[in-house]
């Protein structure tokens, strides 16, 4: 066991934090749309340096690292407050998906303006019937003159007004609910895909609406073989959270910082369940970098993530919302205005416990994969 | 950097975990706590060498870290196994962290070796200090809010008292001399707060494997009832106190042995989260058993007060919360809490 970084990492770390010393972008404008450009822009800096994908393979235009070297970048970003590269989804599951499960051709297609920002990636998983049970998805693919006609209904579909293409999780047969799912990269630029903004408690618009009426997908666009579109989703929903444990971690601890400051302010610093319910935060932050790094260990030694990964989600999004909870109690009545950034974290963290599968269905994961106990479906 | 155990630290575990199979298993631990106090485990661990594993080789030990040390304790808070071994690698730890050289050359060979073995002893808020299967032992060490003393058991009286963790035999002691460890202390308990949270999550990683089996196993309105979110997420959530707990602890382990100055805050989330871990996945495995778990018969009382007492020494779990929100930040509490529990 060694928990401390490699003298090559170490020497990435410093050479990583030199650079965002110097290319530091700000936080960039307020409103949404000219904030995503900025971070389009920003991304483009990020890649012209080599550091859009990290893990990638050199031939794609990554830079060949280790996973443990992605975590480092991404944690150097959190610590230096750098603004999220805008193409999130394309780096993190379209990109993955590409390179593991493409051909030579998708590869060459797909990659490039991935790393670039040019075309942001949207996923379309999740419909209005099918949440946690993704595989019930009705959206149809049909063949017709060789190309592939998509109808149906997509939701939570995060950057879709932005997206040149959206991963499709689409039915193609009738027969077994596994075996008939087939994944495309769909054009979303093209009539048949009309996209509407979903308003959330927070009163921003993150995601989308996305409805598919008789648009076209050349079967070149086709990921995998035909009905085996359940595995390629399950494959690059694991590769989602590899290391993220780690960097979100990282993240909480540093507004653990923000509220340490907020509570001495407040003079609450003196007040034994302020500190034992702050303690405790600290605590489970830091559990929560140690299961992400053993993970991130685990990872590296047997090359396949594990469901261990749904220990640090579940950890993820109840420490934060704990976090938001303590800081708005800490905040009193100066709280009720609402224009304190704490408020807009304590709906925000709401979702935490929804988004990339809820906190229930992580749970199932661990009873059923890890625990081998009996389903009850 | 590789958080995982190499296969020398696997191999230490499996043995013991082995050596326990063999010399005390459950039904052992029930006939220890119906009164049969017979330790058939130390003979065989001190038989095989483990007690020299963590003292420095200069005193006849094999000089290992606190980590391996760890590994050790784990198995045997797994197995609810008596604490003659705890004590006395926990008193080989106080003493060769912060004791004089005049006491690392008078005990350490015997604790290595087992022929002279160690108790530890802590303060009570009234009354003498109490000690975890102390009897036979030649050196208790008494550990206070104030200082750490060592006391020959020559020249102590050690009367049994009746105990909540019925898998160890306590007893009231009284001293008439005393010999302080001349060092700072702390750097000392904190690695014994380390080995606390060692045993804590094999009490739970067993409590846990235990409920497992059963919410597998046990049917009822036609199928097992792990198949019910009800039981198979109160697993789910046994699984994910496990795992923090064992990150915190192999991290502490390997903190005390390569970054000491960190140790603090790596021993209070250590202690703090296996001690959380233990208590809670032990009643969640009675609450699985259903009226089953609620009988003499049934072991898992044992695991419950087995964590009822370990997660409160050298420091509750408030305890160690404040401690943590001490070193992130917010700075000391207006009162120290007290030792055993706050």
């Amino acid at each position: 066991m060694d928990l401390t970084l490699s003298p090559a990492e170490l020497t990435f770390r410093d050479e990583i934090r030199a650079w965002l010393r110097d290319h530091h972008p700000g936080t960039g404008p307020s409103g949404v749309e000219p904030q995503f450009e900025f971070r389009r822009a920003w991304q483009g800096t990020l890649h012209d340096a080599g550091y859009a994908g990290i893990s990638w393979p050199r031939e794609y235009g990554g830079r060949g690292a280790t996973l443990m070297e992605q975590t480092i970048f991404n944690e150097e970003m959190v610590r230096a407050r750098a603004p999220s590269p805008a193409n999130v989804l394309g780096l993190l599951m379209g990109g993955p998906v590409v390179i593991t499960q493409g051909t030579e051709e998708q590869k060459r297609r797909f990659l490039e303006p991935i790393l670039s920002a040019e075309e942001i990636w949207c996923q379309g998983f999740s419909e209005p019937n099918s949440g946690s049970d993704l595989a019930s998805v009705q959206t149809r693919a049909e063949r017709v003159n060789g190309a592939w006609k998509i109808t149906g209904q997509k939701v939570w579909t995060s950057f879709a007004h932005h997206a040149k293409w959206c991963m499709l999780l689409a039915r193609t047969g009738n027969g077994e609910r596994y075996h008939d799912l087939t994944y495309f990269i769909c054009d979303m630029r093209q009539p048949g895909v009309s996209v509407r903004p979903l308003r959330q408690i927070t009163g921003e618009s993150e995601f989308n609406e996305v409805f598919f009426d008789g648009a076209s997908v050349p079967d070149e666009n086709r990921i995998g073989p035909v009905g085996e579109g359940w595995m390629v989703a399950l494959t690059t929903l694991l590769f989602e959270r590899p290391g993220l444990g780690a960097v979100s971690a990282l993240g909480i601890k540093m507004e653990l910082e923000e509220l340490a400051e907020l509570i001495r302010d407040r003079d609450l610093d003196r007040d034994p369940t302020i500190r034992r319910r702050f303690g405790k935060l600290v605590v489970d932050a830091e559990t929560m970098r140690l299961n992400g790094y053993r993970g991130l260990s685990r990872l590296e030694g047997s090359g396949v993530p594990g469901p261990e990964g749904s220990v640090v989600k579940i950890q993820w999004a109840s420490v934060n919302q704990a976090l938001t909870e303590l800081a708005v109690d800490v905040l009193g009545d100066d709280a009720f205005l609402g224009e304190s950034v704490w408020t807009y974290r304590l709906l925000r963290a709401r979702a935490n416990s929804i988004e990339g599968g809820t906190s229930e269905i992580q749970r199932n994961i661990l009873a059923e994969r890890v625990l081998q106990l009996p389903r009850l479906r | 950097m590789r958080f995982d155990l190499n296969d020398e630290q696997r191999a230490i575990k499996q043995a013991v975990h082995d050596l326990c199979e063999s010399h005390y298993d459950l039904a052992t631990a029930h006939r220890t706590a119906d009164g049969e106090h017979t330790d058939k485990l130390w003979p065989a661990l001190t038989a095989s060498g483990w007690a020299a594993l963590a003292v420095p080789a200069e005193f006849g030990g094999q000089g290992l870290g606190l980590l391996e040390l760890s590994l050790v304790v784990e198995e045997l808070g797994y197995a609810l196994s008596p604490a003659t071994f705890f004590n006395n690698a926990a008193a080989g730890v106080l003493i060769a962290t912060s004791g004089g050289a005049e006491q690392q050359r008078r005990w350490l060979p015997g604790i290595a070796s087992g022929e002279a073995r160690a108790a530890v002893g802590i303060a009570t808020r009234d009354g003498a200090p109490l000690v975890l299967d102390g009897e036979g032992a030649a050196l208790l060490v008494m550990l206070s809010p104030e200082a750490v003393r060592l006391v020959d058991a020559a020249d102590s009286d050690q009367k049994p008292v009746s105990s909540l963790d019925l898998t160890r035999q306590m007893t009231r002691v009284t001293s008439a001399r005393a010999n302080v460890l001349p060092n700072d202390a702390q750097p000392a308990l904190d690695r014994v707060e380390v080995l606390l949270a060692a045993e804590l999550l094999g009490v739970a990683q067993h409590a846990m494997e235990l409920a497992v089996a059963y919410a597998r196993q046990r049917q009822q309105f036609g199928r097992p009832i792990g198949a019910y979110q009800a039981v198979s997420h109160r697993c789910a959530d046994m699984l994910l106190m496990v795992e923090s707990a064992r990150s915190a602890v192999l991290s502490a382990g390997w903190t005390a042995d390569h970054e000491p100055e960190r140790l603090p805050f790596a021993a209070s989330v250590a202690k703090a989260v296996a001690a959380d871990a233990a208590w809670q996945v032990a009643t969640s495995a009675l609450q699985i058993h259903g009226g089953i778990g609620f009988t003499w018969e049934h072991p898992i009382h044992l695991f419950v007060r087995r964590a009822a007492v370990s997660s409160r020494l050298l420091g509750s779990v408030d305890h160690h919360l404040d401690r943590a929100a001490h070193l992130a930040g917010l700075g000391a509490a207006e009162r120290q809490p007290e030792l055993v529990s706050a």
